[in-house]
């Protein structure tokens, strides 16, 4: 690597796409434009293009890149192995680097370093949105045109904030395990619910269940955006606060956040002082369905009488390449009847900050991604992710009849204990 | 070569591409913007980039590309570029493996992309009617509900344009026993040179006078634009059965090869698969492709139930009398799914081993198999290129993919040189210099090895006739010495005339 452009996609890396053009009809964005900039192999050649000089990085080139979910059905499906999302993040690194990126990729980046990473800031805005929501503000702003979309997709606040820290849940028999489970940024914030259930899903497993103190935001937003900087900072907060606790496993209920998390030895691989433990924590991480279908979990007794159909997080299905632990859950619950959407594993347009960057696409997105839910005629969208589940949950706002979005374990956690959802 | 992140001016790859980074006439883009709507002609530089490559390694940039939606859209833009007298390029899916796709003069190219609607699906008449762009499984998965299938079936067919398929007659493992494109296409919807709209062929077979429609699959975009397809839908088969046959050498394998045939038995496919290309694989697909294993065959048998049963056996008792070591048997959806997924995703999977590929298409008569292959390897040996054979054996059509690192200087022109011996072997064995793919830019000049000037010459008049003289698709399929992408002298006198400022 060059010391100007320290964060630019390797070459090895980017030669790895031979053009096939295999990727192109899974491409969300491709599919909805047909336009080839907007594809994986088109969005690839523009990289590769900017890397060696051909063209500049002018705004319409980046914009391309923008507009780009980073779903990883590309990376999914590629034959030769192309490893997109990474490639896509120091895509976006380099443009930040370099100082090419138009004014709202620092703006955002900004934010995000600024407020997702503080967890004091972050609540402060939290309590605004709430307060928002609460005195009408959020329908007001959704008829202001140019913050329209990008109201109606922003997160409801469901249950109370999470905010337990040290061990949270203690297994009532024999203790199979001690786990750590990962708070987030959002995710406390918006459905403290949905922790609550998993610590309570684990605990009824044998799980001792602590939640770190010193931990923080995973950084996913971060590298997404091409932050790479505050991303390898967040995990090296993070491996420290997890790794003295010695977990047998780290939890993660989050699809995006154990997506990362999974990946900070690869992200940390240049840093000689974290390397090793970066990727000591990346093998400890899991996704709670993985987990628990690996321990086994427990088969609950109590019935839901529900139709249910469920939405594949992008991080969950292509980057983790996990699709079955889910659905395992699922169909392991009394009474529940999984009915399969078609294309479940594409992506509903949320995409970290998509929603609010790229609202229209992701709007467009998420209507094709309602017409397939309610197609089904399910009474409940279940997803694994905080931003599906919002994005889901605004879906159902814009008018997409009378489902539920629920996170997979809030259904399992109802059929151990019995409460209607 | 460059290392990462640096920028690389050095690379090959994009040299030529930078000095094609030309401007463009205002008056061209006006004219397809009023034709076709301002937001369907992009003509921005990083816009055009994109569209200068398919999935070989050449290279030739647009002047403008237009998405149209509609057969009156694509006569129009056809009707502005006569009147400029630019050429046209139509592109589907760019998965083609002859360079097909690339605008090699430079002008229009016409992408089908939006053209993805299926017309009309008649189970009854056992026909659709598709719009170009309709990417090839699709058309099957409509068909599903009905018992019906599209025949044809690319190992690109989750990507690959039906208007694409027409215009390679592209073919694929299910060739040997339902034949190509040209087997399943009812008629056609063109637009000629001068803007016309005609229609070929019909919903029935036979339709009276020249077989038009014939004579267009095949044509590579150098005659007709195609807008709309009718194509035949099969019956699903009331059986199938997938055996996988490994051996310990390629010999036994292309020996089994003829063997089965000899044996009475007509399989749907019969794809080989050599030990460079399963190792390639393996780790992707996990099909349990054994790791020192020489070669094995894909083989599928279908029809009535008790038919298939009985020619499976014999499948299995010659593959054995021929020395395979291993055969594996896949009975239900899942398991023969699991047994192609390797020969499916081959393609793609080599780009693991090497940075570039280069595939090649020839064709031999199947008894000349195993020495042709002989041949292939030990060319690719005197070259020290690595080579994955992977193909439809059954048809004797063979596909080496020559591995190679496209950044090191003088790779490219080594493969080329490679290629056109293998292509040489393939001829002297009474075989041809495609199977499928096509002739497109980069097997033009093989052309006059099979064919006589006056071959040539009537094929050019047959392009006459349909008005298309250089206006279709130039640099393709005809021998030719221009290299693909040289800023043709018609660009460069344009940009002379009217001065850089004129440019967009
Ligand atoms: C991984 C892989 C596997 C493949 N396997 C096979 C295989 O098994 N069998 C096989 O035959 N091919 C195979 N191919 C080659 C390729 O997929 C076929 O040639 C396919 O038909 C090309 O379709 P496309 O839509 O991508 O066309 P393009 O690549 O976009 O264009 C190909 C040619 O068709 C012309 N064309 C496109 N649309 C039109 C139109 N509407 N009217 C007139 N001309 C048009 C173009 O000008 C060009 O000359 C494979 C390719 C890849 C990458
Ligand atoms: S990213 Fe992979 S699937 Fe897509 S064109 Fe490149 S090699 Fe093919
Ligand atoms: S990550 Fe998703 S949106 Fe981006 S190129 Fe790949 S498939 Fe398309």
């Amino acid at each position: 690597m060059t010391g100007s452009r320290p964060f630019a996609p390797t070459d090895d890396d980017l030669s790895q796409c031979v053009r096939c053009g295999l990727c192109l009809e899974h491409c969300p964005t491709y599919a909805e434009t047909r336009l080839e900039t907007q594809s994986p192999r088109g969005r690839l050649y523009l990289i590769r293009a900017i890397s060696d000089g051909v063209i500049e990085p002018t705004p319409n080139a980046l914009g391309h890149l923008d507009s780009c979910l980073q779903c990883r059905n590309c990376e999914a499906v590629c034959p030769s192995g192309v490893p997109y999302g990474r490639i896509m993040e120091q895509a976006r690194a380099d443009a930040l680097g370099r100082g090419a990126a138009p004014f709202s990729w620092r703006l955002r980046a900004l934010f995000l370093r600024e407020v997702i990473a503080r967890p004091g800031r972050l609540r402060m805005f939290a309590a605004a949105l709430r307060a928002s929501q609460r005195v009408g503000l959020l329908s007001l702003a959704q008829r202001l045109r140019f913050v329209g979309t990008s109201a109606t997709l922003a997160p409801r606040t469901r249950g109370q904030p999470f905010t337990d820290t040290g061990l949270i849940a203690r297994p009532e028999g024999e203790e199979r395990a001690r786990v750590a489970m990962l708070s987030g940024c959002i995710m406390p914030l918006a459905y403290g619910d949905v922790h609550r259930a998993t610590a309570r899903v684990l605990a009824r497993n044998g799980c001792a269940v602590s939640a770190p103190a010193a931990q923080g935001c995973c950084g996913a937003l971060h590298a997404h955006n091409g932050d790479l900087d505050t991303a390898r900072a967040l995990a090296r907060r993070n491996i420290d606060a997890f790794l003295n606790e010695a977990p047998d496993a780290i939890v993660v209920n989050s699809a995006g956040c154990a997506a990362a998390m999974k990946e900070y030895g690869d992200l940390l691989t240049g840093d000689a002082a974290y390397r090793d433990r970066a990727r000591e924590m990346s093998a400890l991480v899991k996704d709670v369905h993985e987990y628990l279908v690996g321990l086994p979990f427990e088969a609950p007794t109590e019935t839901l009488d529900l139709s249910v159909t469920y939405q594949d997080p992008c991080h969950l299905a292509h980057a983790q390449r996990i699709s079955a632990a889910p659905r395992q859950v699922l169909n392991a619950i009394p009474g529940l009847r999984l009915a399969e959407m078609e294309d479940a594993d594409r992506c509903c347009g949320a995409a970290g900050v998509y929603s609010f960057t790229q609202a229209e696409m992701s709007i467009r997105l998420l209507d094709e991604k309602m017409l397939d839910a309610l197609n089904t005629g399910a009474d409940v969208i279940a997803t694994a992710n905080p931003g599906c589940l919002a994005q889901l949950e605004a879906g159902v706002r814009r008018g997409g009849g009378r489902a539920r979005v629920r996170h997979v374990i809030e259904l399992l956690d109802r059929a151990y204990s019995a409460t209607g959802i | 070569m460059p290392l990462s992140g640096e920028i690389s001016t050095a690379s090959p790859l994009f040299d030529r591409a930078r000095a094609r980074l030309a401007p463009v006439a205002a008056s061209l883009i006006k004219d397809l913007q009023s034709a076709i709507g301002v937001k369907h002609v992009l003509h921005a530089p990083e816009d055009l980039l994109v569209y200068e490559y398919d999935a070989t390694i050449e290279r030739g940039l647009p002047e403008a590309v237009v998405l149209p939606e509609t057969t009156a859209e694509v006569a129009a833009a056809v009707r502005v570029a006569k009147r400029h007298g630019v050429p046209v390029t139509a592109r589907g899916s760019g998965t083609g493996l002859s360079g097909g796709a690339i605008p090699c003069e430079g002008g229009i190219v016409i992408v089908t992309a939006r053209m993805d609607r299926i017309l009309k699906l008649d189970p009854a008449n056992r026909l659709a009617v598709v719009q170009p762009g309709v990417i090839n499984l699709d058309i099957s998965k409509a068909a599903a509900p009905h018992g019906l299938y599209y025949a044809p079936d690319p190992s690109s067919q989750k990507a690959c344009s039906i208007g694409g398929n027409v215009a390679q007659n592209a073919g694929g493992p299910h060739t040997l026993r339902y034949g190509s494109t040209v087997n399943h296409v009812l008629g056609l919807e063109i637009v000629t040179p001068d803007g016309d709209i005609v229609t070929l062929g019909g919903e029935a077979l036979g339709a009276p006078g020249y077989d038009l429609t014939g004579l267009v699959v095949g044509s590579e975009g150098t005659l007709a634009i195609v807008t709309a397809v009718v194509v035949r839908l099969l019956p699903q088969a009331q059986a199938t059965i997938t055996l996988l046959a490994v051996f310990d050498e390629v010999r036994q394998a292309s020996e089994a090869v003829s063997a089965i045939i000899a044996a009475g038995v007509l399989p749907a496919a019969l794809e080989m698969i050599d030990g460079k290309t399963m190792q390639a694989v393996e780790p992707f697909v996990n099909a349990g492709y054994p790791p020192d294993a020489d070669a094995a065959l894909l083989i599928e048998v279908e029809g009535l139930e008790e038919e298939t049963s009985e020619q499976a056996e014999a499948v299995r008792a010659t593959c054995e009398v021929s020395g395979a070591r291993e055969i594996r048997i896949g009975m239900s959806p899942d398991e023969r799914e699991k047994l192609w997924a390797g020969r499916k995703g081959a393609l793609g999977a080599l780009g693991r081993l090497a940075p570039s590929y280069y595939i090649l298409d020839g064709v031999v008569p199947r008894t000349r198999l195993p020495d042709v292959l002989s041949g292939v390897y030990e060319a690719c040996e005197r070259y020290d290129m690595p080579v994955a054979n992977v193909f439809h054996a059954g048809d004797g059509n063979l596909h080496p993919n020559l591995m190679f690192d496209d950044r090191v200087p003088g790779a490219a022109e080594r493969v080329l040189e490679l290629g056109e011996e293998i292509m040489r072997l393939c001829v002297d064995a009474g075989g041809s210099i495609t199977g499928e793919h096509g002739v497109g830019f980069e097997k033009r000049n093989y052309m006059s090895w099979i064919f006589s000037d006056d071959d040539l010459a009537v094929m050019a008049r047959v392009k006459s006739a349909f008005g298309a003289e250089e206006r279709f698709n130039p640099g393709k399929v005809f021998p030719s010495s221009k290299g693909c992408g040289e800023v043709s002298s018609r660009m460069k006198t344009a940009i002379a005339k009217i001065g850089p400022d004129a440019y967009v």
